[in-house]
C-alpha cells in the first residue's frame, strides 16, 4: 500500500487511522477511527438486511427467507448443542455471528468507502479477544450463577478414576482458561493471515506489469488466477470464522449450562 | 504488525473498546433482542400453522371418509329395502295371481260339471225317444209282416232287451 515510499507494506492495511478526536476520559483519548467506521458500517448494513426480514410474512419472500436462514441456522445450532435451554442465549450468539460475518465480508471490500481506506475489523486483536473475553465471561457468569462452586466439576469430567484427578484437573484448568485466548486469536490470525497473503499476490501482479512481457505476462496472469481463487477462499473463511467463534460460543455456554 | 505497534498510542486501545462497547452493544440490543426474537416467532408461527394446517386437513380426511363410508351404508340399505320391497310385491302379485286362478278354475270347473250333466240328461231322453221310436217301428213292423198287434208294452220290453243287450 505504501506505494509511495517504494517498498511493498502488506501489513499497512491493519493500521487503524484515527479520524477526529471526540473525548477523553480517565488519560485515554477517544477517537473516531476508519474501525469504528467499518465496524459502523457493518452494524448498519446488518441492520438494514434484518429489516427486510421484518416484514413476518406467512409465506416468506426472497429476502425474508434468506434472513430466516440465518437465524434457523443459528437457533438450530444452539438447539443442537444446548438444547431447549439455549434459546436463552441466541439472541447474544446471533448477533455475535452476524456482527462478526459481516465485519469480514465488509473486510473483503477492495475499495475505499468514502475515502476511508478497507479495514479488517476483525483482524484486530483488541477486537476479537473483547469479543471472546466477553463470550468467556457470560460462560464464567451463567456457570457460577446455575451451579455455584460445583461449576468447578467441570474440570473434572466423568469417570475420572480418583488417582488421576490431580493430574486431569489442571489440565482440564488450563485447557478451560486458554478458551478465550483461542477464540480471540483464532479469528484474528485467520483475518490477518488471509489479508496479507491478499495483499502479496495483488502486489505480485502490480509488480509484474513492470517486469516485460517475458517474466511480468506469465507471473502476472499466474498470480491473477491464483488470486481469484484466494479471494474466493477468504470469502469462505471470512464465514467459516464467524461460524466456528458462535460454535466455539454455544460449546463453552454449553458446559456452563449443562456441565458436560 | 499494527496491531501490536498501535496498542503503544494513547487513542488505539480506548477507541477500539468504546467503539466495540458501543456498536456491537447497539447490535445486541437492536438486532439480538429485538430483531431476532420477532422473526423466530414468525417462524414458530409458520410452524404451527403449518402443523395446525396438517392437523385440519387429516381430521378433514378422516371426517370425510367416515362420511363416505356412512353414504355407502346407506345406499347399501336402502338397495336392501328396495330389493326386499320388489320382492315383496312380486310375491304377492304371484300369489294373487294364484287365487284368482284357482277361483276361475274353481268356476270352470263347475260350468264344466253342470254341462256334463246336461249332455248326460240330453242323452238320456235321447236314449228314451229312441226306445220308444224302436219300440213303435218294431211294433209296426212285427203288424206288417205277421199281422199279428203288439201290445206296445211288450214291444217296448222286447226293444229295451235288443238295446240293453
Amino acid at each position: 500500500m505504501s506505494a509511495e515510499a517504494g517498498k511493498f507494506d502488506p501489513m499497512h492495511q491493519f493500521t487503524v487511522e484515527p479520524i477526529a478526536k471526540l473525548f477523553a476520559a480517565g488519560g485515554n483519548e477517544v477517537w473516531l477511527t476508519t474501525s469504528a467506521v467499518w465496524m459502523g458500517a457493518a452494524a448498519i448494513i446488518l441492520w438494514l438486511f434484518m429489516l427486510g426480514g421484518m416484514k413476518r410474512q406467512l409465506v416468506p419472500g426472497r429476502w425474508q427467507m434468506a434472513v430466516e436462514g440465518f437465524t434457523g441456522f443459528v437457533s438450530s445450532m444452539m438447539a443442537t448443542n444446548i438444547g431447549p435451554e439455549g434459546r436463552k442465549y441466541t439472541p447474544y450468539v446471533f448477533s455475535l455471528f452476524m456482527f462478526i460475518l459481516f465485519c469480514n465480508i465488509l473486510g473483503m471490500v477492495p475499495f475505499a468507502l468514502g475515502g476511508v481506506h478497507p479495514l479488517t475489523v476483525t483482524s484486530h486483536f483488541t477486537i476479537t479477544g473483547v469479543l471472546a473475553v466477553l463470550s468467556f465471561s457470560i460462560v464464567l457468569v451463567v456457570g457460577f450463577w446455575r451451579h455455584g462452586l460445583h461449576f468447578f466439576s467441570l474440570f473434572v469430567p466423568h469417570g475420572t478414576p480418583w488417582p488421576m484427578i490431580p493430574f486431569i484437573a489442571p489440565i482440564e484448568f488450563v485447557s478451560f482458561m486458554v478458551r478465550p485466548f483461542s477464540l480471540g486469536l483464532r479469528l484474528f490470525v485467520a483475518m490477518t493471515a488471509g489479508h496479507v497473503l491478499m495483499e502479496v499476490f495483488a502486489n505480485f501482479i502490480v509488480q509484474s506489469s513492470a517486469a516485460g512481457v517475458a517474466i511480468g505476462l506469465p507471473v502476472g496472469l499466474a498470480s491473477m488466477a491464483l488470486m481469484i481463487g484466494i479471494s474466493a477462499l477468504e470469502l469462505l473463511v471470512a464465514g467459516i470464522q464467524a461460524y466456528v467463534f458462535a460454535l466455539l460460543t454455544s460449546l463453552y455456554i454449553n458446559d456452563a449450562v449443562n456441565l458436560h | 504488525m499494527p496491531q501490536i505497534n498501535q496498542l503503544a498510542e494513547n487513542w488505539y486501545f480506548a477507541s477500539q473498546l468504546f467503539w466495540l462497547a458501543l456498536i456491537f452493544g447497539a447490535v445486541f440490543v437492536v438486532i439480538g433482542l429485538g430483531m431476532y426474537p420477532k422473526i423466530e416467532a414468525t417462524v414458530d408461527a409458520r410452524d404451527r400453522k403449518v402443523a395446525d394446517d396438517l392437523a385440519a386437513a387429516k381430521a378433514a380426511h378422516a371426517a370425510a371418509d367416515h362420511l363416505e363410508d356412512q353414504y355407502r351404508q346407506q345406499n347399501d340399505a336402502a338397495r336392501a329395502a328396495a330389493q326386499k320391497a320388489v320382492q315383496d310385491a312380486k310375491d304377492k302379485a304371484a300369489r294373487d295371481a294364484e287365487k284368482r286362478l284357482a277361483k276361475i278354475d274353481a268356476e270352470l270347473g263347475g260350468k264344466m260339471a253342470a254341462a256334463e250333466a246336461d249332455v248326460a240328461a240330453a242323452r238320456k231322453s235321447a236314449m228314451a225317444e229312441i226306445e220308444s221310436v224302436a219300440a213303435e217301428a218294431a211294433g209296426d213292423l212285427v203288424a206288417k209282416l205277421s199281422g199279428v198287434t203288439v201290445a206296445a208294452t211288450d214291444a217296448k220290453a222286447a226293444v229295451k232287451a235288443v238295446l240293453h243287450g
